[in-house]
């Protein structure tokens, strides 16, 4: 049986890790079937249609889609789960939110966050923060998966070209009402996908100071992360947070500003390319994961950072 | 109103985990052991909102081995009034779990049901979106604030894309976030108060549940570890690194 992708989108075009979870699908079995619900999300569906890997479109339309309320979404899927034996999607907040849901009327155990397909029932997923790694083999007839999109590569989003076929919408669940969504939007990279990755931490001691990291990401053309303590002290928005609980990054260079490493943070980090830590704790346990380490006050460090980089005659974008 | 909240025992956050040589799992003997950070943050919602005059009881439950129990004790000790705990040996899948809360809602009829988003020790992030399945209620998940009106509840969550906010309608599924509140500390004439306060043993036997596991862990190991890196003795050397060793910039 084939394998179905659940498709994340904004009704208007797809949203990056679904070319990374339409990866991980198809390690599973060569047949996907992908499914996108939304409202007005034709345009969205035509992209999905364009990756190569992804055989057939389901598409389904309703008001009560626009806001991907999972109390929605999931009798759409479980409906449709009988002809397939994966359903497959992301483990960001979308996926997090909703695939429970649909596992739970399945009746099937779940398996989170896979960082690696093993065989189409084994899988690759870290616990306990990143510090073990489980291989975990599913018994349940249908398999509800979630992968991490920052281990898979991204397929292919040109050169396919799937059937799409409309499917029937469900009733709106109405307890659950949506109000409103404050995006922060940026010109900056999105820190899931970034080559580079500026975070500062407790150290910056505050909001403002967090202009000294903007500033470097900028010449960088770098995204801008945190630490947990500087999100909860209110230095920058919690989109930013990296960790456990937050988002997990693996950009070709990380530089943590400040942050002393809790594991929870390093479980967010840790897989990234090459490491700096920045921070005038000689003994701070971010220096062991560190490729290169600087131990020096950051307000004196970022300025010169800066300095040095406007020396520089070329720099990767 | 009713809010019965669900708490787990894990491995206390701060324990540096060792993962068994055996392969068969992580060490947990002679490990401390804690509530799980999110499940305090939905017990000191919950306490808050009795507090505000909102709510009229708070129940904490768990499931769990004996010592399982030590969490329940715990949040009576913050402003829980009563406990529950669901006695089972051995490792539950949170689809397990979620079945067996079924079922003590359906006894306890609470209003709300809160609990952490996610647990530290397997990172699934299942057992609330399940349990709002199996009863048919509303979810909010990942919540970071929540305004108690009339049967309703304004949710603020927190996704990968900024700030959400839901209106749920009771009875209802929340899971805390971390930055939901500050969870308090236990006082000890409190602490002694709570020694006091019932908790009922219910087995998990007796609750007509299948928990038996779907899931076969066939290997724990310890992750690959990087490399010890260097020190710089400066910034114009780290920016020659990074140029220049790891060509990165």
């Amino acid at each position: 049986m084939a394998v179905l992708l659940i498709a994340e989108h904004n009704n208007k075009e797809l949203r990056p890790f679904t070319l990374n979870a339409a990866t991980a699908a198809s390690q599973i079995d060569s047949d996907v079937h992908a499914v996108i619900i939304g409202q007005n999300s034709a345009d969205a569906a035509k992209q999905l249609s364009e990756l190569p890997v992804v055989k057939k479109v389901l598409s389904v339309e309703g008001a009560h889609y626009e806001n991907f309320t999972a109390e929605n979404f999931a009798p759409v899927i479980v409906k449709l789960a009988e002809n397939y034996s994966h359903i497959v999607c992301s483990a960001n907040t979308f996926g997090k939110n909703l695939m429970p849901r649909i596992a739970a009327h399945l009746d099937t155990s779940q398996v989170s966050d896979i960082i690696k397909v093993i065989s189409p029932d084994t899988f690759l997923r870290p616990i306990y923060a990143g510090n073990a790694f489980a291989t975990i083999k599913s018994n349940d007839a249908k398999k509800c998966v979630t992968i991490r999109p920052t281990s898979f590569d991204p397929c292919e989003s040109t050169g396919g070209s799937a059937p799409i076929e409309k499917v029937d919408a469900n009733e709106e669940f109405s307890n659950t009402k949506f109000i409103k969504r404050e995006e922060i939007k940026s010109d900056r990279p999105e820190l899931g996908t970034a080559r580079i990755v500026v975070s500062g931490g407790r150290g910056m001691q505050s909001g403002d100071n967090f202009k000294l990291i903007t500033e470097i990401a900028d010449k960088l053309g770098a995204a801008i992360g945190a630490s947990r303590a500087a999100v909860d002290a209110g230095y920058i928005s919690n989109d930013h947070q990296v960790g456990q609980t937050g988002k997990v990054v693996v950009p070709d260079l990380y530089i943590a500003v400040g942050i002393s490493g809790a594991i929870q943070h390093l479980a967010g980090m840790k897989e990234s390319k090459v490491i700096v830590a920045i921070n005038k704790d000689g003994e701070a346990p971010i220096f062991s994961v560190a490729d290169y380490g600087l131990e020096a006050d950051l307000f004196e460090a970022l300025p010169q950072f800066m300095e040095e980089l406007n020396k520089l005659n070329t720099i990767q974008k | 109103m009713k809010i019965l909240v669900a708490v787990k025992r894990v491995i206390d956050y701060n324990v540096q985990i060792r993962v068994k040589e055996d392969g068969t799992g992580v060490v947990t003997d002679n490990v401390k052991m804690s509530t799980n950070p999110p499940d305090d943050n939905a017990i000191e919602e919950a306490v808050k909102i009795k507090e505000a005059g909102k709510a009229t009881e708070v129940v904490a439950v768990t499931v769990g081995e004996e010592k399982a129990q030590e969490t329940v004790r715990k949040a009576l000790a913050v402003g829980a009034d009563r406990g529950i705990h669901v006695k089972v040996d051995g490792i539950l899948e949170p689809l397990a779990v979620s079945k067996i809360l079924q079922k003590i809602v359906d006894k306890e009829k609470p209003d709300l049901v809160f609990m952490g988003k996610q647990a530290i020790d397997d990172d699934c992030n299942q057992t609330g979106q399940m349990l709002s399945a199996l009863l048919n209620w509303p979810q909010a998940t990942f919540a970071s604030k929540i305004d108690v009106k009339d049967n309703k509840l304004e949710v603020t969550r927190e996704i990968d894309e900024g700030l959400e906010t839901i209106e749920i309608n009771v009875p209802a599924i929340v899971t805390c976030d971390l930055r939901l509140n500050e969870p308090r500390y236990a006082s000890l004439p409190n602490i002694m108060k709570a020694k006091k306060k019932p908790i009922e043993e219910i087995a998990a036997s007796d609750l007509g549940v299948d928990v038996s596991p779907r899931l076969e862990q066939l290997k724990v190991e310890e992750p690959p570890k990087r490399k010890a890196g260097i020190k710089v003795a400066n910034v114009a050397e780290l920016v020659q690194k990074l140029k220049n060793e790891a060509k990165v910039i």
